[in-house]
């Protein structure tokens, strides 16, 4: 942490933020009175994949950016894949193909939001966020929660067991080719994963009460914390349930509303722009219609739980009932994304349970052959929101351009702004405790942002590079711009 | 009974006119080699197969075997050039195994491994080289050659087409092709050429079903390339 004066105002930097996949850095801006002007989430890490995927053969795209991230890859993995499937001219896989791709994608779901609430956040929750730093971790949380931390390692495994079943290894690994996969589940494989099925189911629904009532228990910090209110867009399936794998756009205002629903997904351009500041490598997207000002919006669990008329399992289905009718039919509290991460989890564990009884997982007709074309474009609900992949190929099938809009990148406005809110709260003067940095930090980590996907982006956001002497003299400044 | 020669103590039958390499082969000895194949001709460029017979440095494909040598193959010191030159070959192409589609079936690959090549130690080239597309089944990466010149005897030897060849010197050496157009689609070449099989990288790959082969059944993903019967990898399945 620093603080700096800066003219009459005083800037305090909080840098790196913890327990977050990737680094952020967080600049509060004070005024004369010491009064906090405007809080900023940066994006320091650098990624480029856009970039340095233009030249390469469309076919091993899916394979090169699951490589933006370690957490999620399998995510990047098919919407992707989903975008080559275009370009290979194939619009309905096969039974299997798309059952072990959904299969695959319900296992990364769940194992992502096992990590995220129990390893990053359940820290936090449970010891309170102005616990000593050295005490929120998940080792601490395995000593004095056995259960809970038990659980949270057992559950993320499974959704590993399912990925490296199905794709090879736990992380990075290949299953989906153009207009396919490369091989269905065997029996003995298919059969261990059962045999994990009622223990899992009962963790998952177990995880649910637990997350519920960690937000329940301090309900009257817990809904005000960071609070914002924004509208909220994922996808939904034809009927509005909860769709993870495949569905068009539905969004909804911020009086829980409905304002677009059952929008194209493949013409997201038409209604989605993202905007560039300075100061981030991480863009802004927002609504076209609403402008920059009032278009942006939410990804994420909040979302798709709010959104969805109803989940397709019954579990799930009940306990989004409770989430809702709590919240009054829309949850806008950033911390409930954690109640809604652990509905969407029982849900991937019952998809998973239904999907392994399902004899196409096990079938041989694994690629459809299609019509080539020149564009492709992947939508999928990855476990921090909608991932958008677009990509447009020449005659000889090498990437001319790409386009990824991810998940964290769409948060990034709320993460700003529940981030400002936060700091109002806990930030006063130029004090700052330990237990205020953590505050902020909770509130990032409630939208479980990933900073490495989001900023994936090469040669589009504007460099500012400033020349000092060794007396803090600026000597130059040059400025990149964004277009 | 037959004349032998000595590799690391082990004495090991050869026929006439046999190499050290092939002799090693047949007795299921690997020594570790790129730019040679057995049922090829030698071509000595790699230079990873040497070995020194009688205290002289020599490379094992080039070498005839005659009775009584004595040759040293699995030492420290062997071992460490090889690995040396392994890493001299990442580190002047441009291969990235993380997405290429020839990993676990990649022999340079299962050499650095099987050599216990955990870096580059070289500072990258990061070279300028052309990927040719042109062709609809077939993909020439020339990031990944690394100029063994097997896919030019392949082509003269077994498809009878003579599509490549090495054109230049020194670090501005590269894979041409033999077409008015300099480019693949107007060449001979088709996707079921001994050519493109025979890549021991991912320089030249059948297009046509990517990434077919899932990790586990790659053929160095269970067993490593030193501990398996023969040292010729067969591609067939991977490049069809
Ligand atoms: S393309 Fe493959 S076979 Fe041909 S020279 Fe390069 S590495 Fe060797």
């Amino acid at each position: 942490m620093e603080i700096i004066d800066k003219n009459k105002g005083k800037r305090i930097v909080i840098d790196p933020i913890s327990r977050v996949e990737g680094h952020g850095k967080v600049t509060l801006l004070l005024d004369e009175n010491n009064r906090l002007q405007e809080a900023r989430l940066h994006i320091v890490e650098f990624r480029g994949f856009e970039k340095f995927i233009e030249g390469r053969p469309y076919e091993e795209v899916a394979v090169i950016v699951q490589r933006l991230c370690g957490i999620c890859p399998v995510s990047h993995h098919l919407a992707a894949a989903k975008a080559i499937d275009q370009l290979v001219g194939v619009n309905q896989l096969s039974p299997t193909a798309e059952k072990i791709r959904r299969l695959l994608h319900y296992g990364q779901v769940l194992q992502s939001h096992a990590l995220h609430f129990f390893y990053l956040s359940s820290p936090d929750l449970l010891f309170g966020f102005e616990t000593d730093l050295h005490r929120r971790n998940i080792i601490e949380v395995i000593k004095d929660f056995p259960d809970i931390g038990r659980q949270g390692i057992q559950l993320r495994k499974f959704g590993q067991d399912i990925i490296q079943a199905i794709s090879g290894k736990k992380i990075h690994g290949v299953v989906a080719v153009p207009g396919g996969i490369n091989r269905s589940l065997d029996i003995p494989q298919r059969d261990a994963l059962r045999a994990q099925l009622p223990d899992i189911l009962k963790k998952s629904k177990k995880a649910v009460a637990i997350a519920r009532d960690l937000y329940l228990s301090n309900i009257d910090i817990h809904k005000n914390f960071g609070f914002i209110e924004s509208s909220f867009l994922s996808l939904v399936d034809s009927k509005g349930a909860l769709e993870l794998y495949d569905g068009n756009i539905r969004i909804k205002d911020k009086a829980g509303k409905i304002f677009k629903d059952q929008l194209d997904d493949n013409r997201y351009f038409d209604y989605i722009q993202e905007e560039v500041r300075s100061w981030s490598y991480m863009k802004f997207p927002f609504l076209s219609e609403l402008g920059i000002e009032k278009g942006w919006y939410r990804v994420g669990p909040l979302a798709r739980v709010n959104n969805c008329a109803f989940i397709s399992t019954p579990l799930a289905e009940q306990a989004r009932k409770e989430f809702i009718q709590f919240h009054h039919g829309l949850a806008q509290a950033p911390l409930a994304y954690h109640w809604a991460r652990m509905i969407e989890l029982l849900h991937c564990a019952e998809q998973i349970e239904n999907l392994l009884q399902d004899e196409d997982i096990t079938g041989n007709e694994l690629v459809v052959k299609g019509c080539p074309q020149e564009e492709g474009i992947g939508v999928i609900e990855a476990p921090r929101g909608t991932l958008f992949h677009h990509y447009k190929i020449n005659e000889e099938g090498l990437i001319q351009k790409a386009n990824l809009i991810v998940s964290t990148t769409q948060n990034n406005q709320a993460m700003n702004d529940s981030v400002r809110e936060v700091a109002r709260e806990y930030i006063d003067g130029q004090e700052i405790t330990e237990g205020a940095l953590n505050q902020i930090e909770v509130a990032i980590r409630a939208y479980d942002p990933c900073l490495s996907c989001a900023t994936h982006a090469m040669g589009k956001m504007p460099l500012k590079v400033e020349l000092f002497d060794h007396n803090g003299e600026l000597l130059d400044t040059k400025i990149k711009s964004s277009v | 009974m037959p004349q032998t020669i000595n590799i690391d103590k082990q004495n090991i039958p050869f026929s006439e006119g046999q190499s050290i390499i092939e002799a090693a082969e047949q007795a299921g000895v690997y020594i570790p080699h790129l730019c040679h194949k057995a049922g090829y001709k030698a071509h000595g460029s790699c230079r990873l197969c040497t070995v020194t017979v009688n205290g002289r440095w020599v490379s094992a494909c080039t070498e005839p075997a005659e009775a009584h040598q004595q040759v040293e193959n699995n030492t420290r010191e062997l071992q460490s050039q090889r690995r040396a030159i392994v890493q001299l070959l990442f580190a002047e192409g441009n291969h990235h195994c993380p997405f290429c589609e020839k990993s676990g079936n990649c022999q340079l690959q299962a050499v650095a491994y099987s050599l216990d090549m955990h870096d580059t130690h070289f500072a990258h080239q990061l070279p300028q080289r052309s990927l040719d597309a042109s062709h609809p089944d077939v993909l020439l990466d020339r990031d990944r050659c690394i100029q063994c010149e097997l896919c030019v005897r392949a082509s003269q030897e077994y498809d009878k087409k003579n599509v490549f060849a090495l054109s230049g010197r020194g670090p501005s050496t590269q894979l041409i092709i033999n077409s008015e157009s300099g480019k693949l689609k107007d060449s001979q070449i088709n996707k079921n050429d001994e050519a493109i099989k025979v890549c021991p990288t991912g320089a030249l790959m059948n297009r046509s079903k990517p990434f077919s082969i899932p990790i586990g059944q790659r053929q160095f993903d269970k067993i490593p390339i030193d501990q398996q019967n023969t040292c010729v990898p067969d591609t067939t399945e991977a490049s069809t």
